[in-house]
């Protein structure tokens, strides 16, 4: 027999082998910060991306509410900026922007904040980096996969962002691309060219989207250092974990959903397409269903909502237990009650479609599934007021992120309970009291999360500190432009303001809101402003700022007992080890307000509870699971 | 031991370490859930335009009933080569691979000419959505089916360069496990459309 590579591989790979030597990888600039395998470079590159997406989104925003909130007024002036979609009234030459523009714009900005930003932006960025660094492990499961991850996004993201450029312009069908609108590139020019770029720039987002989360799922469950079982893990990767898997079970439902649409576009089938008229003309397509393409866009499109905001609750979760320097309140509470979110997410797609035609028996079930979700949210609003509670609030600007976000959370998810209703949706259905309400529940929360994010994690990602007080600036105006901003839109809607369209100047019952609608677009361009001041404070601080101690925050948890510029691997010999929950802040009786989870209760024998001291006991009793060792002198852990 | 005192000693306690599992099979299983996901849509959607009428019936082709006997055959071949690893039988790990691999480009062969059939009798991609549906999950199963023939060429290579025996399974345990269950998939696929057509 011909001879065989006996290097036996053991049945379970040392992938996480401590006492193997951290080798070193000096590679060039190319490996190093371009196609890095490094989980923590690859979450800066997301982050990076994410900021300057969130920045094109919200320029686009604020194009759309300058038409909005001065409908009358002379817009030449940005034809610099837009060309031909200034279109200059030849008998007046005042500068309009252009209707289907219009509707590209709203389109570009819900798809680039959606997936863009909150998505790729928040879920790559701290999934990759909070994730190894957390649970004690020397990358990801795939550092390969991981690199690819990031670049899909980024190919995902040029085409996207050549899409802004082409003629035709970007899609404009609105980011739930309902056919048959988008399926046919007759109807408008933005089911063109940019609808196509639309679609083949998603099916890579959703490439990426889904090699980042298997890898986040299989670096939770097999890569945990010794120590930190699931009841030991930040309520951050619990909530990274469960985002993985919503994105896993519910995006590829979306790629089959656009697969169809491509086939409608491009090949001529009938999925979604029936009896349609274009110009008097009737279409070959016969047979097909578009509330087809309702259902299995919002099978992936309610799950997405919690993709963007479980991992703002997460860290915002970490946030407050370490500012209010407080056990958080209800640790398996929090996690029971983002596991009950995540299957409530799958069962209430529906609500999106109350007035499809649905028959009023079924609406009525995804009435009461949807009101449900209220329970688990009102659970985690509540702790995070009783951890807050009495607490010893050290307000940093990520703390004061984060209580915003608890702010938004619940403004935003109370108008969720009348739009839940299948009755009270038929009239609020697709006005401004929705755009109101996902604004506040999902789009601001998850933003402020992860802004409290970045400002909390920054110190660990570049090795220095923020401004504190440019920090703060930028949280009050931002808070208080983001009320200014989605709060009077309640009222418009109530008073029945559609969504998406380019202006109301016709209709004499809405003449009364015309300031309430300049205020919404002088804050959303004030807010926007505002923003300038944190990409400052960012980018001057990753090579300015302050260098950052040890452990800024006085955290609990693993990420903070690496060196200050961690290198790839994380930790200079061997992981730590973990021996208690990451939220042993205030313990009566201990040294210090805060327990990192690599302390042993055999080193605060003044602090442990009954029940700990008898788990010392229990451990030497057996014998097998403890070590004797010489004390060193420098033995300090 | 007994004349040290513990004051001299620092006792660490070794926490329990964490079980686990091959990272590679385990994304690979996850790999197979969103690929399930993903028929889940399309077997729903199918039903529910099913339900709305307007349904073109049609009688499946007969090849479908060859394709499908041809999968199971590869399904047995597979494991066949895979027990042949576990033994070290390392000749019979090259032929059972590569009886796999032709088994499945065969199954691709006649899945393409199954359309063929449709096509005879007037059902073609474009037209009423019952024929589309049917090209539609042909087509992204044969998809993935390819993807699963680069995998078995890929362990056919490594078994050609010895790399795969009982100390050295997990590359041919991962491409059996994925090959099975695309066998599976095309039999939940052709019976859900023999139920639903």
């Amino acid at each position: 027999m011909a001879t065989v590579d006996i290097h036996a591989h053991p049945p379970v790979p040392h992938h996480d082998d401590h006492e193997h030597e951290h080798e070193h990888h000096h590679g060039n600039f190319w490996t190093n910060y371009i196609f890095s395998q490094d989980h923590k470079v690859i979450a800066k590159q997301y982050l990076i991306t994410g900021i300057i997406w969130a920045l094109i989104g919200g320029t686009l925003s604020v194009l759309f509410r300058l038409q909005l909130g001065f409908p009358d007024a002379d817009l030449s002036w940005l034809r610099p900026l837009l060309g031909g979609w200034i279109v200059i009234d030849p008998a007046t030459q005042v500068g309009k922007l252009d209707t289907e523009f219009y509707l590209a714009l709203v389109t570009m900005h819900g798809t680039i904040m959606v997936f863009f930003v909150l998505t790729a932006g928040l879920s790559g960025t701290f999934s990759n980096f909070l994730i190894p660094l957390q649970i004690g492990a020397r990358d990801m499961a795939s550092g390969f996969m991981n690199m690819l991850s990031y670049w899909f996004f980024f190919l995902s993201s040029a085409i996207m962002f050549t899409s802004l450029f082409i003629s035709t312009g970007p899609a404009g069908g609105g980011w739930t691309i309902y056919p048959p609108l988008s399926a046919l590139p007759q109807a408008i020019s933005g089911s063109g060219l940019g609808m196509t770029l639309w679609l083949v720039a998603m099916v890579f987002f959703i490439v990426s989207t889904l090699l980042g989360g298997v890898n986040y799922i299989t670096t939770v469950i097999n890569l945990r250092t010794q120590g930190m079982s699931f009841s030991r893990l930040p309520l951050t990767i619990w909530a990274f974990f469960f985002t993985a898997i919503i994105g896993l079970l519910s995006f590829p439902v979306l790629f089959g959903a656009a697969l169809m649409l491509v086939f409608d576009r491009s090949f001529g089938t009938s999925f979604y397409l029936s009896d349609i008229y274009i110009a008097g003309e009737a279409l070959a397509h016969e047979g097909g269903s578009p509330i087809l393409f309702q259902h299995l866009f919002w099978f992936l499109g309610h799950p997405e909502v919690y993709i963007v905001l479980l991992p703002a609750l997460g860290i915002s979760s970490e946030i407050i237990a370490t500012n209010s320097r407080k056990p958080i309140f209800g640790y398996k509470a929090m996690i029971g009650s983002m596991l009950f979110i995540a299957i409530l997410s799958f069962v209430v797609w529906a609500h999106h479609m109350f007035v499809t035609g649905m028959n009023p028996f079924l609406g009525s079930i995804f009435t009461l599934l949807t009101l449900i979700i209220a329970v688990p949210s009102a659970v985690k609003i509540f702790n995070y007021v009783t951890t807050l509670w009495k607490g010893n609030i050290v307000f940093t600007p990520a703390m004061l992120f984060s209580i915003g976000l608890v702010s938004f959370f619940l403004t935003g998810g109370i108008t969720g309970i009348f739009l839940g209703n299948s009755a009270v949706d038929i009239q609020l259905h697709d006005t401004y009291f929705v755009v109101a309400h996902f604004h506040l529940v999902m789009g601001s929360a998850s933003f402020f999360g992860m802004l409290a994010g970045v400002y909390h994690w920054f110190p660990k990602m570049f090795g220095r500190m923020m401004d504190d007080r440019l920090g703060k600036i930028h949280f009050w105006l931002t808070f208080i432009g983001v009320y200014l901003v989605f709060f009077p839109m309640h009222y418009i809607g109530i008073a029945g303001f559609p969504r998406r369209y380019y202006s109301w100047t016709n209709f004499e019952t809405f003449g009364g809101f015309t300031d309430l609608n300049m205020l919404v677009s002088v804050a959303a361009i004030a807010t926007l402003s505002a923003q300038f001041i944190f990409l400052f404070n960012f980018f001057y601080s990753i090579f300015r700022g302050r260098l950052a101690p040890a452990n800024p925050w006085n955290s609990t948890t693993l990420e903070w007992t690496t060196p200050r510029f961690p290198g790839h691997g994380n930790w200079i010999g061997e992981i730590p080890s973990v021996y208690r929950w990451p939220y042993d802040y205030s313990k009566p009786g201990a040294k210090e307000d805060f327990i990192p989870q690599t302390i042993p209760y055999s080193e605060t024998p003044e602090s442990n509870f009954p029940h700990e001291n008898e788990l010392i006991k229990l451990e030497m009793s057996n014998g097998s699971t403890i070590v004797v060792e010489e004390r060193k002198d420098h033995g300090h852990h | 031991m007994e004349n040290i005192t513990t004051s001299e000693f620092k006792i660490i306690e070794e926490p329990k370490k964490q079980l686990s599992m091959n990272p590679k099979k385990f994304a690979m299983w996850l790999f197979i859930a969103s690929v399930l996901m993903l028929f889940a849509a399309f077997t729903s959607a199918y039903i529910v335009r099913r339900a709305e009428g307007n349904w073109l019936y049609f009688e499946l082709p007969d090849l479908f009933y060859y394709s499908t006997v041809i999968i199971l055959l590869s399904s047995v071949t597979m494991q066949w080569a895979f027990f042949a690893a576990r033994k070290d039988n390392l000749e019979m790990v090259k032929v059972g691979v590569g009886v796999t691999a032709l088994l499945g480009v065969a199954f691709v062969i006649v899945q393409f000419l199954g359309w063929g059939q449709m096509a005879d009798q007037g059902v073609y991609l474009v037209g009423n959505p019952s024929g589309s549906f049917v090209i539609l999950l042909t087509l992204v199963h044969g998809v993935h089916l390819l993807s699963a023939i680069i995998f078995v060429l890929i362990v056919l290579n490594a078994s050609f360069k010895l790399k795969i025996h009982s100390k050295s399974m997990s590359q041919i345990e991962m491409c059996t496990t994925y090959w099975h269950f695309l066998g599976g998939l095309w039999l939940y696929l052709f019976v859900f459309l023999l139920l639903n057509r």
